[in-house]
């Protein structure tokens, strides 16, 4: 029964979102306020039969319902009823209903939040974001049904991916999702915008906080996975530039350069085409990531699916998306007006480099995913592409960036001069490279990559606490949530790239043979094993080491790296022994056991100097971004002109 | 790659395919044989010196997988992965270049075993493409902010 | 005009080129060996049955054989079976077994029990020779011709389509040495 009402509540969702996207736009195309006034109600239905699809899925994982095929192939009898809900989305077709939940979640946010502006204009977002739904919806109930039953049901189900089976795994898909789907909120704003061709600074202040909210949520859900790939799957790496994870951070490139468009087409108008075409980008390129994981193109760790059947649906529904909208931008865009000049030292400008740096990287990660494509394509053989380029490439980009980042902010719009500019950051620059060089001695990373880090990280740090500091004094009230956002922000960028440079350039890793009762010495630490046991879980079992780690004869930790045999479906996966630090993570991997009389085992040691702070600086750009998000300065009405004056004279 | 590889229960570490479900896959799943404890990359050589360990490391990572395609040399499980290891350390053992080991592994597995694309004809738009795309973004900048410098 | 088109056919293009990639997914997966075109690498190992003598690629020149790799683990080696026999029987050229990573006591009970149709075998246990060919899986089969070129590698199991078109590369081979 559940299944069936599952299902029928899919089908409800879908014949609402036809209705949302028809109707009410073709009202605002009108101006007929009933077919307008649909939409709300629409939406609400929308997403009520979307949670009640979704919440008769996780009834049936919970209920262990077998004679659901999805339900069989990722869950059995002995999976942990945290792991059953987390397993809804662990497979692609139940991911497809947690995207699908989003997508109407936010639908929801945008009518309840929209009281403020015409309804026109939110009835065309609306509209536009329920035909992404029934794109989503159509895929969903014609190939990708997760109510599909399987009879007679097997009285045991196959098993969630051990590698599923974890705390991190569980937040990491549905803050992704929250991010991918929260981009069509800005697409949805931009094509309304096009459509309604009118000024194009209000809405684009309307899409900020919802836009700033889902880079924010696409940031922490990138990290998310960076972080448990390094703790789950062993190798001890944080980043592989896979074609799954540069699908993941192609939207968020974008979306970067979006966001700083957008600051400068609310303040200024100016860039109005900038700012349709990248909000159009970056839902496209989160379309395109979902199409990459699910359609089999390109051979990748994350591949939820391999058909190409399905893949060609995705594929033409992102073309039929995705074209539209650019035709809608090809026809309406000599209509967007320009805004007034700037000068060569400028906010703006600064802000248009920015974006420049940030759209070539994205166009550069998709290009080197998608280039053995292309040399297949063209006959040329078969190569691959991988970290060597991507990181090099990368590299190359962004260090413009680090190095103009803080210059930012202290830019006035229009026109300033540069030695105005730079003459509060002198400091800071001193600061940097005293500092950095100092640093960089002391831990004994003496290298071009260490040194650099350290250099360019404070560099970008001192620079966001100068900016904080002079904004502090010159302010009677203070800063705006906006202005602390974006410090924390820019602020998370410098932590980010300290965590970076250290980890790959004085990381220590090395494969040794260990027998219990000997003692390993790695990097300044000694490792010693006292013995292997059997252990058991849940739905495992598993051979652990039982170490100790000692540095300088005081006891630092105990670690427990193990080797466990899934049950159900007969892996072996390598749990490992993590023990972190603000200044380095301790890392051991099980290897195999070499010697079953000595019971001498094979082991990697890791010692990963600063490797918490990718992800803390990650962690800082994503709050910085949640609180830039919930400034309420972009919920006001209409702003007048004195207030624009102002904003010119005093860089925000 | 179960097909190739044929080794029963051997699975490179990674999300399983999920396909569509047909019975007969179900009663395979099903089947549980004796879990093969598969070869691992953690594998402790006798290195001379800390460089040769450091050549090692860095070659293996730059080596890709033929059967656990997602994973370089030093991470994959596959018993091909341990051999071409094996071999990997005979070689550094002999005194070659890691030149000379990488066209070791290129003459046998072809282009697609190296993580680093070659210099080449067919790579040029690769490796070039985007120092021109942004040669032409900067330069479009340059013509852009002059225009709106007039409108001052 | 042109200029506001252009993220469109940029995206055309994109479009154009990720259909073509779901096309070519499948063999995308598939390792293309740099060796065909190339002369085999001479492969001196010790046969199955008397593992005593050794057998090498470098006998069979003047003729084109067919090299199968195979061992007792591989279950797609028992799918592809009936049709390594009937290449044994029809193909009018040496077939040749390259036996690898296997235990011996295993081959040899595989073969008698699902029936031996190679003319002889090669035994690579440790794997090197095997990387020297360029294999990573098995099975896979490589058509050598009378010069010692290798002309063909299929990897995978070998299906009624795969025979036919061996079969057919077989019959140039050899008319290309009878010649």
């Amino acid at each position: 029964m559940i299944a069936e009402f599952g299902q029928v509540s899919l089908i409800l969702a879908l014949v609402l979102a036809i209705l949302l996207g028809t109707l009410p736009l073709y009202g605002a195309h009108r101006g007929n306020e009933t077919l307008m006034r649909l939409a709300p109600s629409l939406v609400i239905g929308h997403f009520v039969f979307l949670a009640a699809a979704y919440v008769a899925l996780s009834a049936a994982f919970l209920n262990h319902d077998f004679t659901i095929s999805y339900v069989a192939l990722n869950s059995n009898l002995l999976l942990p009823w945290y792991y059953r809900l987390s397993a809804v989305w662990g497979g692609h077709e139940g991911s497809l209903l947690l995207w699908m939940l989003m997508l109407g979640g936010w639908m929801l946010a945008v009518a309840a939040f929209s009281r403020t502006l015409p309804r026109e204009f939110v009835t065309r977002v609306l509209a536009v974001m329920a035909i992404v739904s029934i794109g989503f919806l159509l895929f969903t109930l014609l190939t990708s049904n997760p109510f599909d039953r399987i009879l007679p049901g097997p009285t045991d189900g196959r098993d969630l991916n051990p590698l599923l089976q974890d705390p991190g795994m569980i937040f990491h898909p549905p803050l992704l999702y929250m991010g991918y789907v929260g981009f069509a909120v800005a697409f949805g704003f931009a094509i309304a915008g096009l459509l309604g061709g009118k000024v194009e600074r209000d809405w684009v202040r309307w899409a900020r906080p919802w836009t700033l909210a889902a880079w924010a949520f696409l940031t922490g859900g990138i990290a998310l996975g960076s972080w448990w790939a390094y703790y789950e799957l062993g190798w001890g790496g944080w980043w592989f530039w896979d074609p799954v994870e540069n699908a993941s951070f192609i939207p968020w490139l974008i979306g970067t350069a979006l966001l700083h468009s957008q600051a400068v087409t609310e303040k200024r108008g100016s860039f109005p085409a900038w700012t349709v075409l990248l909000s159009i980008a970056a839902f496209s390129m989160s379309l395109l990531g979902t199409f990459l994981v699910r359609s089999g193109v390109l051979t990748s760790v994350h591949a939820f699916a391999n058909d190409p059947e399905r893949g060609l649906f995705i594929l033409m529904f992102m073309a039929v998306v995705t074209g539209a909208a650019l035709l809608l931008y090809a026809l309406r865009a000599p209509r967007i007006m320009t805004g007034p000049g700037f000068d060569w030292m400028s906010r703006e400008t600064m802000l248009l480099i920015n974006n420049v740096f940030f759209t070539v990287s994205a166009a550069m990660v998709l290009l080197g995913t998608l280039y053995p494509l292309i040399v297949d394509f063209m006959g040329w053989g078969q190569i691959s592409v991988g970290p060597p380029y991507f990181g090099a490439m990368f590299i190359l980009l962004m260090t413009p960036i680090v190095i103009l980042l803080p210059l930012g902010p202290f830019t006035r719009w229009k026109q300033d001069e540069v030695m105005r500019v730079i003459r509060p950051l002198a400091a800071s620059a001193a600061v940097a490279i005293v500092l950095g060089l100092i640093i960089s001695a002391a831990l004994g990373a003496w290298n071009l990559r260490a040194i650099t880090g350290w250099i360019g990280g404070i560099w970008v740090m001192a620079g966001a606490i100068a900016w904080v500091t002079r904004q502090w004094r010159s302010s009677r009230s203070g800063l705006a949530l906006h202005q602390w956002g974006m410090t924390l922000a820019h602020f998370g960028v410098g932590v980010f790239l300290i965590g970076v440079a250290m980890v790959e350039s004085m990381t220590f890793e090395r494969d040794m043979r260990i027998a219990p009762g000997q003692t390993v010495e790695a990097a300044g630490y000694q490792f010693t094993l006292h013995e292997v046991t059997q252990v058991k879980g849940a739905n495992w079992r598993a051979d652990e080491a039982r170490f100790t780690v000692h540095r300088n004869d005081r006891e630092i930790a105990a670690m427990n790296p193990q080797k466990r045999l899934y049950h159900r479906g007969g892996q072996v996966m390598t749990q490992v022994a993590l023990r972190p630090g603000i200044t380095r993570d301790l890392y051991i991997a099980m290897g195999e056991e070499l010697d079953a009389e000595s019971g001498a085992w094979s082991i990697r040691i890791h010692v990963k100097p600063f490797v918490r702070w990718i992800w803390g600086g990650a962690a800082l750009m994503t709050l910085g971004g949640l609180v830039s998000a919930s400034d309420r300065r972009y919920w006001r009405r209409r702003r007048t002109e004195a207030k624009q004056a102002r904003t010119a004279e005093v860089p925000a | 790659m179960t097909r190739l590889q044929g080794f029963m229960r051997f699975e490179c570490s990674a999300f399983r395919v999920q396909g569509r479900l047909r019975p007969a896959a179900m009663i395979l799943a099903g089947l549980l044989l004796s879990a093969v404890v598969a070869a691992s990359a953690i594998e402790p050589f006798p290195f001379e010196s800390e460089l040769q360990e450091q050549r090692f490391r860095s070659l293996a990572e730059e080596i890709r997988c033929t059967v656990c395609q997602n994973q370089s040399l030093a991470d994959s499980d596959a018993p091909l992965a341990q051999d071409l290891r094996r071999e990997l350390f005979a070689m550094l053992q002999d005194g070659r270049s890691d030149m000379e080991i990488r066209m070791f592994m290129v003459d046998r597995y072809g282009d697609f075993v190296l993580y680093r694309p070659p210099l080449a004809g067919h790579t040029l738009l690769l490796w070039g493409g985007p120092i021109v795309l942004l040669l032409i973004a900067l330069g479009s900048t340059i013509v852009i902010v002059r225009r709106r410098r007039k409108a001052l | 005009m042109i200029r506001m088109l252009l993220p469109l056919i940029v995206f055309g293009g994109l479009l154009a080129l990720l259909i073509a990639g779901l096309q070519t997914a499948e063999e995308r997966k598939l390792v293309q060996s740099p060796l065909v075109g190339k002369p085999v690498p001479e492969v001196t190992l010790p046969a199955l049955h008397d593992p005593q003598t050794t057998r090498s690629t470098a006998e069979l020149v003047g003729q084109p054989y067919i090299l199968n790799v195979w061992g007792s683990w591989c279950w797609a080696c028992r799918v592809e079976h009936p049709f390594i026999e009937r290449l044994g029987q029809e193909a009018g050229v040496p077939l040749v077994g390259f036996n690898w990573k296997d235990e011996r006591e295993d081959a040899l009970e595989w073969l008698e029990r699902f029936g031996d149709a190679w003319s002889f075998h090669l035994v690579d246990f440790e794997g090197r020779a095997a990387i020297d060919l360029g294999v990573y899986g098995a099975p896979e089969t490589y058509l050598v011709d009378h010069r010692g070129i290798i002309q063909h590698k299929h990897i995978g199991p070998i299906d009624a389509t795969v025979f036919e078109d061996l079969m057919r590369r077989i019959m140039q081979m050899r008319a290309e040495a009878g010649s």
